[in-house]
């Protein structure tokens, strides 16, 4: 017992008994034990490993069954429907592997994105004193909270999107804009000589917005003189590009998709299976993350909102300066939750085919090459990673975020 | 507690060792639990589908029926593991199912790299597509620019890719796991054809809301024996699988037929047929590890090829599909089997 719990208690007589002169023996020794048996587990583990691996691979062996990552560099002989970086049949399974990743963190990074906004907008609607706003939001996020997430991906998809008309009787809207079951299909701009010095303008534009964003936080805390800083910052952002495509005289052309034959030729397409993932995660986890943001609020004491009033803040200012800031610290921990999950999520982009990394590699590749063992092992490395990313990103600024105490 | 863990651990290192090793005779471990684990396809009118009284019934299915016959003289000892194109290797690899009969394409690759066999061919097939008649497409070299729903984890998805790059014209796929997905698609109208083996074509159009708007294109753009197939490694239960197969053959070729088979036992004097019926005291069965009497009982309760085909693609079936390649090769057919001797 006493070695169990690393808790001693010794009788009155036991006690005068250890007191003695005779040193007990290190066997006895309940941290030694305590030691003892972890190494023992520690060997019993490794062994475990390393056995479980000896005998995959001897059984892969014997039944005759490829294996290694040498497959990674044949040819895939697959197209795939979306891809960001240029791909097609001949290239190698592991280019269709990074077509899948990337299509992961895509509608991942774009679905935190707008499972942000959602998130924080109708979070703070929850709160505000306006009855209707604050009755949507609670149906919004009660209706969406408790639906599971692959049913309403199939909703979006087949219930909504699916519904859309042909191509040749699809919607069309001002700019060029085409909807129809094909996604939604949109003029792409081609950069053309000149487009470079746009980019750069660009660049420059997001340099100098932090630099004056920051010069202006210091002087404030230094002579507490205000700048506008968002006003600069704004029309720096969009005058510097801007100004440097005029002077270049406009250095993109418009590929106007036109309906030829079955689809239309040019152009960007946005598919309906990216669409329908993108609305079902974000709208999904946005339920969760308004109801993370509404706790947050109302954790910071009504004191702050009291003594905001007070200095004459207006509600919009009492958030920004005051309540948001101290919510965050609550808001943050469960919020990387939420990113993480809406990434692990993603993967059920297999039921609406979207190519992600599951559909693609753990899906087509799997099967085509039969190496199971290693395909998953590999899928699940790529899930373990992004998470940890994501998890480190938001303990970063968890940390900053965080009270500074003196 | 840490006291107690050692014993568990050790209890489940043991565990595992005994069940990691892989047992290599199926046909023990087969008659072992007393039935044949069987994948089939999720849903193919004719190969492999429950019909209304939730009984699996096809082609494919027949086969797994036979297998059955063959090693308990009963075809109803099998039981089905429905299996989607992407699971059903994974599937047969771990030995969750003693054979797969899931209209599965014979290529190199799966015979030399994946730890499987394939015991045969009972249907030659080939790749098509299907159109709505309104497109106006009479052939699949008009294709171009389509989008195409295909199921993944094919020889579809790959044959797709390479015809349409061989005829230098453009598609976008759109691919789904499972192939209710892929019709669903299809009839949304979220792509403008769909392919897969012309056999497929024709029993899916036959669940659409109105088959006759839909047209199966000409161009047949692969080879694609489909057949039983099994794991690598066991000869003896590839035999059983094969010579069920090529049973079945014979017993057409020689005219043994469910109906005639008991007469024929009696009364025939054809060697062929005595010898297939073990009339003569052949031994062929025991040495394969099944009883003697395997075709005969096989013939009796599943009937021959023929019969098999017929009543569940062919003639007497709704899908009307003719014999063609899988004719017998007498007949000018494809379907040709070793000699029973």
């Amino acid at each position: 017992m006493t070695a169990d719990t690393g808790i001693v208690t010794h009788t009155p007589s036991e006690t005068a008994r250890l007191a003695g002169p005779t040193q007990p023996s290190a066997l006895n020794d309940p941290k030694v034990r305590a030691i003892g048996y972890q190494l023992v587990l520690a060997i019993f583990v490794i062994a475990f490993g390393w056995w479980i691996t000896g005998n995959v691979i001897e059984n892969l062996r014997r039944a005759n069954i490829a294996s290694g990552f040498d497959f990674l560099s044949g040819r895939a002989g697959f197209e795939i429907l979306f891809s960001l970086i240029p791909f097609s049949a001949n290239e190698s399974y592991g280019r269709a592997f990074f077509v899948g990743l990337l299509n992961t963190a895509y509608v991942s990074v774009i679905g935190i994105i707008l499972a942000t906004i959602i998130g924080f907008t109708v979070g703070i609607a929850r709160l505000s004193p306006n009855f209707l706003l604050r009755s949507i939001a609670t149906i919004y996020v009660e209706f969406f909270r408790n639906i599971p997430p692959l049913l309403q991906l199939l909703f979006w998809y087949k219930a909504v999107l699916a519904l859309l008309p042909s191509p040749r009787a699809g919607f069309v809207l001002p700019g060029d804009i085409f909807l129809n079951n094909r996604g939604l299909i949109l003029p792409k701009p081609v950069a053309e000589a000149g487009a470079g010095i746009v980019f750069a303008a660009a660049v420059l534009a997001i340099i100098a917005a932090i630099f004056v964003s920051r010069w202006a936080t210091q002087r404030r805390v230094l002579t507490g003189a205000t700048f506008p800083t968002v006003k600069v910052v704004l029309a720096l952002l969009f005058g510097l590009p801007c100004l440097a495509f005029v002077i270049m005289g406009g250095p993109f052309t418009m590929d106007v998709p036109v309906l030829q034959g079955f689809n239309f030729r040019g152009g960007m397409v946005v598919a309906p299976e990216f669409m329908a993932l993108l609305l079902g995660l974000s709208v999904y986890t946005g339920a969760f993350i308004a109801e993370i943001v509404r706790g947050g609020i109302l954790a910071v004491s009504k004191g702050q909102t009291e003594a905001a009033g007070s200095l004459g803040l207006t509600r919009t200012q009492m958030l920004r300066l005051v309540i948001v800031p101290q919510a965050m610290r609550v808001i943050i921990p469960p919020l990387t939750n939420q990113y993480l999950n809406l990434t692990k999520n993603s993967s059920l982009a297999v039921a609406i085919g979207y190519p992600d990394l599951v559909a693609v590699f753990a899906g087509t590749v799997l099967n085509q090459t039969g190496q199971a063992i290693e395909v998953i092992a590999i899928t699940m490395l790529v899930y373990l990673t992004m998470s940890l990313l994501t998890s480190a990103l938001m303990n970063w600024f968890n940390l900053r975020m965080a009270l500074v105490e003196r | 507690m840490k006291k107690h863990l050692l014993p568990v651990i050790l209890g489940l290192a043991g565990a595992a060792m005994t069940a990691g090793v892989a047992s290599a005779a199926t046909l023990d471990s087969v008659k072992a639990k007393g039935f044949v684990q069987c994948g089939v396809n999720t849903g193919l009118p004719g190969f492999a589908a429950p019909d209304d009284k939730g009984n699996w019934t096809g082609l494919d299915v027949d086969y797994c029926k036979a297998v059955a016959a063959v090693v308990f003289g009963d075809s109803t000892k099998v039981k089905f593991t429905p299996l989607s194109a992407k699971d059903r290797f994974t599937a047969l690899q771990s030995g969750e199912i003693d054979m797969l009969s899931r209209n599965t394409t014979w290529t190199m690759s799966r015979d030399t790299q994946m730890g499987l066999t394939f015991a045969g061919v009972n249907y030659y097939d080939g790749q098509g597509f299907i159109v709505k008649k309104a497109l106006g497409v009479d052939s699949a070299l008009k294709l171009d620019g389509a989008s195409i729903c295909v199921q993944s984890g094919t020889t579809t998805e790959l044959n797709l890719a390479d015809y349409f790059a061989g005829n230098n014209i453009k598609f976008t796929p759109v691919v789904f796991e499972k192939v209710d997905e892929v019709n669903a698609a299809y009839e949304a109208g979220r792509c403008d054809a769909m392919t897969t083996d012309a056999s497929g074509l024709y029993a899916y159009r036959l669940t659409f809301q109105q088959p006759d708007a839909h047209i199966v294109l000409p161009e047949i753009i692969s080879k694609e024996p489909l057949g039983p197939v099994v794991r690598a490694g066991d000869v003896q239960w590839l035999n059983i699988v094969k010579w069920t197969h090529d049973a079945l053959l014979e017993a057409e070729e020689y005219g043994i037929t469910s109906k005639n088979v008991d007469e024929l036992k009696k009364s025939s004097t054809n060697p062929n047929v005595k010898r297939i019926l073990a009339a003569d005291d052949s031994k062929f069965g025991e040495a394969m590890g099944v009883p003697n009497t395997w075709a005969y009982t096989l013939i009796k309760q599943m009937g021959n090829y023929g019969e098999i085909f017929d009543r569940n693609v062919g003639a007497g079936s709704p899908l009307k599909i003719e014999r063609g390649l899988n004719a017998l090769w007498s007949k000018g057919g494809l379907q040709y089997s070793p000699p029973i001797r």
